[in-house]
């Protein structure tokens, strides 16, 4: 155990029982899953991309009605019908997305349902202040409740979402991947604040698919897989290999082997390039990267210091103010997405949905959205029919090549996993004739197998002969994956390091300040 | 049998919200009876819409009517239909409606003597043109300027009515009449085909039916429309052109709404005066978001307010309902199409799509939150 109490009392707080819940679809997706979660303790529920563990803590907190099985607080047999009951009894949802209405002050968003008012129904916002601020102290966070929440970072918003469970007086508290969408300097912040938390003698159920983070923050850890619970542990008692094999239910290698890589001549070579985002502030201020065919070089930064800008003139969508772009000695700095794509380029967004797919679309359709103007997927008329024959077929292909678990490519993508919708896109870029591939965090959200997967896949691509540029804001993976690491802080490459994990600490410092202390 | 039912998951909202306008309607007929000199009569809607039913399908010349009456609709439906697959929400079906029938009277009465096989497929295309040039100002407008197709539409209707108004006293007025009207258009008009009235447009709206559905599910354009209407970031990943396809669809949009003016025209009015009803614009965004924007949904919608309109008069004479109950049916079945939780309640439908993705166009564009398609988006 790392530190604080470890269970005031052995009582549980929370009894689940057997809760059973199928949906219409037919998918299982919790089967008699018991659970129980003591006064002060963090407990982590572990588990792949469709596990089953949004579902059960959804059914906690009343968004969905179990087919089977009780819940019990404090012993006692609690029905709960939907989120008021759920808040009513002590328990605070902070969802990965949050909940937050972002023109409105922090204070205001906090008090949101429960507004204190003086005589005549005017909100004391000075009084919710006063108490927003107490409660941060408490908590060992810096909380302005006058800010508008738009203006705070992602790891403050979720401050505010724990404030806001904190402030409703909240016994049982669960975060649903609360660490997805944070810095390494914010999830330890949080951490603290979780502590804290603990040692005021609350429950926290933490959903997380991070063995690392889980390790470090559960008292106990409860696995899930399909639906069923495969296992419970104590962080002392278990290593990451044995969490990540529970898992996902057979022995999987956490790291890759890289193996050494023979860089050839420049596949990739961005020359003095300067871009300006959407506000016409230039993010981009003169970057120089040449990456050679046959390696992988990772940029690694805190999100938004000119990564997005960067990656959009890469792939085309935006137009540099300066400098060249040039794909095996081409130069492409003004062509266009379509130019790119046929000199052998291939990109992997880091916002699969939003970018990477079009979730109505079919498995088939979604496969070939970044060729889809091209033979032997048109044809008659020129281009203009689209030969569904030949799109089946490479559908179907690409789905046994690259495992993608779908029921047929006939289904909408949006029902598979995120995972699986992952490899779908991998499966859309990875093709064989490739020179040059921009990776923008490439495992985002990914369980632990689907991670393996998809870094096997970027070596073997490597391995052929392909320059890989991966841009991350987790440093783990750019370290796990590249054979170069560069930092990017403020538009500008600021160190470059042959990846090791000796210069781990060197590399988080020049992230967050730009320049070794 | 499962396309069967994967057919009901999709019409089930629109079926059922037909229904509950009618029951609704019902009402309405039953509490008005009672100011009317029939007095309270609460058999009266059953009545009424029997006469309904006979008017619109009762007979050769009923269903003829309703045919006829579909055929502009099934165009304009498609016009608003093809655009909500792109997010666009053309509200302009009127305007270029107007423009589409003014252009193929113009040109139809210049051929009027010529032989009808020159003097018609000129004024159709003429329509069909001077639709297209018509959608395509705003669409021009929101690619290069990111200027809102419902504002910019709205007032282009507007333009048009007055432009035209202008443009029949001043430019083409024929001579001989007392108001102000383009001389008919005598051979360039649309052969009737059976019966007083089945002319050849309603064949031409069927068949443009079934082009859009081959064009949306078979060829890049449609894939392409499609793509940028569900997720124009994803649409220029994938080397797609939002702003081009926008611009597109709004002109192929005008050019089906230019038709539908044209057909109108040239199959049941046969000259352009000022104030000829352009009401078709309006009632083809009802049909579309009845049809759920599909292709096969918009001749089944457009079947049935060409019915309400063919049935109408009939109903009005035998049971003197008036005729404007009709437009309270149609609003009424939007109503319910735009609420549909009261619908999805009331007959517990569990259908599997959340929403109607046409209506979250209506309301996204109105709100004005398209971010792909600003200025300075592709290239």
């Amino acid at each position: 155990m790392k530190d604080g109490p470890t269970a005031g009392s052995a009582r549980p707080v929370l009894e689940m029982r057997g809760i059973t819940k199928r949906f219409p679809t037919g998918t299982l997706a919790n089967d008699g899953i018991d659970l129980d979660v003591r006064r002060g303790e963090i407990h982590a529920l572990l588990g792949e991309n469709g596990a089953g563990k949004t579902t059960l803590m959804n059914i906690l907190y009343g968004l969905l009605v179990p087919d089977a099985g009780e819940i019990r607080i404090d012993g006692a047999v609690a029905t709960i019908h939907d989120p008021a009951d759920a808040i009513a009894r002590g328990i605070g949802m902070v969802h990965q997305h949050f909940m937050l209405v972002p023109v409105l002050t922090v204070a205001e968003n906090v008090i949101l349902g429960q507004e204190i008012t003086r005589a005549a129904q005017i909100l004391d916002l000075a009084e919710a202040g006063r108490r927003i601020r107490a409660l941060g102290a408490r908590l060992g966070f810096d909380i302005d409740p006058g800010a508008r929440v738009s203006g705070l970072s992602v790891g403050q918003q979720q401050r505010v979402e724990i404030a806001k469970a904190v402030y409703r007086d909240v016994r049982i508290l669960v975060l649903d991947e609360p660490t997805a969408v944070l810095t390494p300097q914010e999830t330890r912040e949080i951490f603290g604040v979780l502590r804290a938390l603990r040692q005021d003698g609350a429950s926290i159920v933490f959903i997380s698919h991070k063995l690392d983070e889980v390790l470090e923050i559960a008292d106990r850890i409860t696995v899930i897989r399909r639906g069923r619970v495969v296992g419970s542990r104590r962080p002392g008692e278990t290593s990451e290999q044995e969490l990540a094999d529970l898992m996902v239910g057979r022995s999987v290698s956490l790291r890759v082997d890289r193996g050494t890589s023979h860089a050839g001549a420049p596949a990739l070579e961005i020359v003095g390039l300067r871009a300006n985002d959407d506000r016409r502030h230039e993010t981009v201020r003169g970057v120089d990267v040449t990456v050679r065919a046959g390696e992988i070089v990772g940029i690694a930064g805190v999100a938004g210091n000119g990564q997005d800008e960067l990656i959009e003139c890469l792939v085309g969508l935006r137009r540099p103010t300066a400098g060249a772009v040039r794909l095996a000695g081409r130069d492409v700095t003004r062509a266009s997405v379509d130019r790119r794509r046929d000199v052998g380029f291939a990109f992997v967004p880091a916002d699969r949905h939003r970018y990477g797919l079009v979730l109505p679309y079919t498995v088939r359709d979604n496969l070939v959205l970044t060729r889809y103007a091209e033979r032997p997927y048109v044809g008659g008329l020129g281009t203009f029919i689209r030969q569904d024959a030949a799109i089946d077929e490479a559908a179907r292909r690409l789905i046994a090549e690259f495992d993608i678990r779908t029921p047929s490519e006939r289904d909408p993508v949006s029902t598979l996993s995120g995972g699986n919708q992952q490899k779908v896109i991998v499966a859309r870029e990875f093709r064989q004739d490739l020179k040059v591939m921009v990776l923008d965090q490439p495992t985002r959200g990914l369980d632990v197998g689907s991670i393996e997967f998809i870094h096997r896949q970027v070596i073997a691509r490597r391995d052929a002969g392909v320059g890989v540029l991966l841009v991350s804001a987790e440093l783990d993976e750019v370290l796990e994956l590249s054979d170069r690491v560069l930092v990017m802080h403020r538009g500008r490459i600021v160190g470059e390091f042959a990846a090791s994990e000796a210069q781990r600490d060197r590399i988080g410092l020049l992230m967050a300040k730009g320049a070794a202390a | 049998m499962t396309r069967l039912r994967a057919a009901w998951r999709v019409a089930s909202i629109p079926v059922y919200s037909i229904l509950l306008a009618l029951l609704v309607a019902a009402v309405v007929i039953i509490v008005s009876s009672t100011f009317t000199a029939t007095g309270f009569d609460p058999l009266l809607p059953l009545a009424a819409y029997l006469r309904l039913l006979i008017g619109a399908f009762g007979s050769p010349s009923g269903i003829s009517n309703t045919l006829v009456a579909a055929a502009p609709l099934m165009f304009g439906g498609l016009a608003v239909g093809l655009g909500l697959k792109a997010g666009l929400f053309n509200i302009g079906v009127a305007g270029q409606f107007l423009v589409g029938a003014f252009a193929s009277a113009v040109v139809g009465a210049s051929l009027a003597g010529a032989p009808m096989l020159v003097g018609m497929p000129l004024a159709v295309l003429a329509g069909a043109l001077a639709g297209a040039a018509y959608g395509f100002i705003p669409g021009f407008l929101k690619a290069r300027t990111g200027a809102h197709e419902v504002v910019t539409t709205i007032m282009l209707n507007n333009a048009a009515t007055l432009l035209l108004t202008w443009a029949v006293n001043d430019l083409v007025r024929a001579p001989g009449f007392t108001f102000p009207r383009t001389a008919a258009v005598g051979e360039s008009a649309l052969p009737v085909l059976i019966g007083r009235n089945l002319h050849l447009g309603v064949v031409l709206a069927v068949v443009a039916i079934f082009v859009v559905r081959w064009v949306l599910d078979r060829t890049t354009l449609g894939f392409e429309i499609r793509t940028v209407g569900l997720n124009p970031e994803a649409a220029r990943y994938a080397g797609m052109r939002p702003v081009f396809i926008t611009a597109l669809t709004m002109t192929l949009s005008g050019l089906l709404a230019g038709l539908a003016g044209s057909i109108q025209m040239l199959g049941v009015i046969g000259f352009y005066a000022p104030g000829i009803t352009a009401s078709v614009g309006f009632d083809s965004i009802a049909v579309a978001l009845l049809g759920r924007s599909d292709p096969i949904g918009i001749l089944f919608a457009a079947l049935l307010f060409g019915a309400f309109r063919a049935g109408a008069p009939l109903m009005q004479i035998e049971t003197s309902v008036p005729i404007e109950v009709i437009d309270i049916i149609q609003a009424l079945v939007i109503l319910f199409l735009a609420a549909d939780l009261i619908v999805r309640r009331l007959f517990r439908v569990r259908a599997a799509k959340p929403e109607i993705a046409e209506l979250q166009t209506v309301t996204k564009t109105w709100g004005g939150t398209t971010p792909s398609t600003t200025p300075g988006g592709g290239d």
